[in-house]
């Protein structure tokens, strides 16, 4: 049987992988935005619970911080993935059901990346926030804008300007880890190229288009997020 | 709470600590080789280097790093000419196809930091060298390096610390670190939240001894930082020279 | 503005005996001042005297541990719990606050908004009055104080003075009672002072209420009504600027004016 050319690989029609391997290109921008999403609403309570909690609470974020930024991601995906399915099984066995019920893996990715992304989010904006001038906050306070009127106005703009290179960085990583989900056998970008490289034996082609893929999808997020500073920074001197 | 069993897991772990901080400091180690001469390929003002190491930079930190070692080990066995080359000893290993996956992405990022380190110098220091008559290697090796180093330890831990996590996915490639010996408890015991913990526990006690172990050597080499010995005694008295 | 305005018996600002500390350390011990409609009260001291202290307790940016102040016959109600005295009712301060008007030392004017969007933005979201409105007050404050062509301009790119004169446009839009200046011109350069006091003088000329802390004596001297002088928390001078600089009773007052 002869070997399929490597452009052969890539065509989108019944013949070629193409199709396949954006659907999973698809799936895997669709589990880092999701995982991100999870993590941006962990960061914001996280960081605000560092800024403004109680002691009790400032345990618990410094706790939560350390532990999600000191082991693997990997791990968290097993005892999201394996400890979940576990625990759906037997739930299941008390109602009757019978077998293996998988836990989702789209979930179990989604809230991997989204544990460790929120992790790094409080720390992103922490550091945010402490970088926002007191003094323009204290304009607000002395034109007797009320707290939730200060945060909305204020606080919140100023404090997503700064947050915003950092932010930046943890959506690669985000995107990045979204290739540990492919353990679950989720079909995104790794596991799709997984696929294929075992049904044509031409593992280096797929991993090699894999890695194209992941790039491309790196280059134009990296692309909007610039734009994205450069609109948010408008009105700051450069340097 | 089933003492016996997580007793035991802790023992499997334990036993697979070694694998975890082989793969880790061997990595590290040969990652700082790379990581150094990708940073003086950067800011050497040679275009066609500077381009390369720019390269190279955007594609092990585009990429993720799983598919790096998937392209490597399984990768590279698509080719007949690597399969019957004298390397291939070496490469259908997983454990060194583990080990130049890791070296090539620690070495993208470390090179960043070093770089960071070397163009954080003041530029005073180093014409106060050249000024004292110092050669390039020799201004090179006793005034920029240590003062990069110490500039470059902060974040080069933090790295370091990114490596011990980045081993993991070794286990995916079939190799038995700490997270391949848990993968492999959970799938038979499916008792997945105790492993969880045992094996988190174990990667928080070997970062935390790393961060104190960067920063003991952060100490050591910064005695301009700390507070001036107590002056000592007046050799000579009276008049002032 | 109106012009001249009949003496009420009502104070604009009136403070009570007003004492804090910070620790251990007493900053005010014991501050009273009654402000008229129309007064100019330039507030002089060394730092550590306690003068940027009082003047931000009179808007609660600092909680007094004790004393009242009344704005326009409003006391602000205190309520003592355990960690010390706090404001009883948070809307009431903001309401205060939105009556008082604050000039800062460091302007800061919001970074991310145009100098216009600077100055609409309390009137509009604080004191709920209609958008059109306020942009037409706020091109006509833009003219007063002068910088009318940089109304799109972003602070960062305006000099200290027209920062500062921003700033003072942007108070001046909640039509204030009582304008606090909390040392407006130390942190400008020496060439830009002559811009910002001019415009304060034209205010005070106007007519409006200002409670002024400054080390400019030039000010003090020719355009307040009142000066006060705090030494450690404490008033030693109070009163008309040709009395208290011509024949001032303390001794560290004279020594102060003579640095």
């Amino acid at each position: 049987m002869s070997q399929p050319g490597f452009f052969d690989l890539l065509s989108l029609g019944s013949e070629g992988w193409g199709r396949a391997l954006l659907a999973g290109a698809w799936m895997t921008v669709l589990i880092a935005l999701s995982g991100y999403g999870i993590g941006a609403v962990i960061g914001a309570f996280g960081a605000w619970g560092k800024l403004s909690g109680g002691k009790a609470i400032r345990v618990v974020a410094d706790a939560y911080t350390t532990v999600a930024r000191g082991i693997p991601d990997l791990l968290v995906i097993y005892l999201l993935y394996f400890g979940g399915s576990a625990a759906i099984t037997s739930l299941g066995r008390m109602f009757g059901a019978e077998g293996f019920i998988g836990f989702p893996g789209f979930l179990a990715g989604a809230l991997a990346v989204g544990i460790t992304s929120g992790a790094q989010q409080t720390e992103v904006f922490r550091g945010a926030f402490k970088a926002v001038h007191p003094g323009e906050i204290e304009a607000a306070i002395a034109c007797g804008m009320s707290r939730t009127l200060r945060f909305r106005r204020i606080i919140a703009p100023l404090t997503l300007r700064h947050a915003l290179p950092g932010l930046g960085n943890v959506w690669q990583i985000a995107l990045k880890e979204s290739a540990l989900v492919s353990i679950t056998g989720v079909a995104e970008l790794l596991r799709q190229a997984q696929v294929g490289a075992g049904s044509t034996g031409l593992p280096f082609d797929f991993y090699l288009i894999a890695g194209i893929l992941y790039l491309a999808i790196s280059s134009v997020s990296g692309g909007v997020l610039r734009q994205a500073e450069r609109y948010f920074g408008r009105g700051v001197r450069r340097g | 709470m089933d003492f016996e069993f997580t007793r035991d897991t802790f023992l499997s772990l334990i036993a697979a600590v070694p694998m975890t901080l082989s793969l880790a400091a061997t990595s590290i180690a040969f990652g700082i080789v790379l990581a150094l001469l990708l940073a003086l390929a950067r800011i050497s003002g040679i275009l066609p280097l500077d381009w390369f190491a720019r390269l190279y930079l955007f594609v092990f930190r585009g990429t993720p790093l799983l598919v790096q070692i998937f392209l490597i080990y399984y990768g590279l066995s698509q080719f007949p000419a690597i399969r019957h080359s004298f390397v291939w000893p070496i490469l259908r290993q997983p454990y060194w196809c583990a080990i130049i996956a890791l070296t090539l992405n620690t070495g993208a990022y470390g090179s960043e930091i070093i770089r960071g380190g070397l163009l954080s110098v003041p530029h005073g220091q180093v014409e106060a060298a050249r000024a004292a008559g110092m050669s390039r290697f020799k201004l090179f090796r006793r005034i920029v390096m240590p003062l990069a180093i110490r500039q470059a330890l902060p974040g080069y831990g933090n790295e370091m610390i990114s490596m011990i996590k980045s081993t993991s996915l070794a286990s995916i490639i079939t190799l038995m670190d700490i997270t391949g010996v848990a993968a492999k408890i959970i799938s038979e015991t499916y008792r997945a939240i105790e492993v969880f913990v045992v094996a988190g526990a174990i990667y928080l006690a070997i970062n935390f001894a790393l961060t104190r172990l960067v920063q003991l050597v952060e100490y050591r080499l910064s005695p301009h930082l700390r507070r001036p010995p107590p002056a000592a005694a007046p050799i000579i008295e009276g008049e002032a020279l | 503005m109106s012009a001249a305005i009949p003496p009420t018996a009502t104070p604009a600002l009136s403070v009570r005996d007003l004492h804090k500390s910070f620790g251990p350390v007493e900053v005010l011990k014991g501050i009273s001042l009654d402000a008229q409609e129309g007064d100019v009260v330039s507030i002089l001291g060394s730092s550590g005297s306690g003068k940027s202290t009082f003047l931000r307790c009179i808007n609660l940016l600092e909680t007094p541990d004790s004393g009242e102040v009344t704005v326009g016959g409003e006391t602000i109600r205190m309520q003592t719990t355990k960690s010390g005295s706090r404001p009883a009712d948070r809307r009431q301060v903001d309401r205060m606050r939105s009556r008082l008007g604050m000039v800062f030392q460091s302007f800061n004017l919001w970074t991310h908004k145009t100098v216009l969007e600077n100055i609409i933005e309390a009137p509009i979201h604080v004191q709920g009055r209609s958008r059109a409105e306020c942009i037409e007050e706020a091109e006509a404050l833009l003219a007063k104080v002068g910088i009318a062509e940089k109304r799109n301009h972003y602070p960062a790119h305006l000099s200290g003075g027209q920062q500062q004169r921003a700033a003072i446009a942007r108070a001046l839009a909640m039509r204030p009672q009582v304008m606090l200046f909390d040392e407006p011109t130390s942190a400008l350069d020496p060439e830009l002072v002559g811009e910002v006091l001019r415009v304060m003088r034209a205010l005070a000329e106007e007519g409006r209420t200002m409670l002024v802390v400054t080390h400019e004596m030039g000010f003090a001297r020719d355009v307040s009504s009142r000066v006060l002088f705090l030494h450690k928390g404490v008033v030693e001078e109070d009163g008309k600027p040709q009395d208290v600089f011509a024949n001032s009773r303390s001794e560290r007052f004279r020594q102060f004016i003579s640095q």
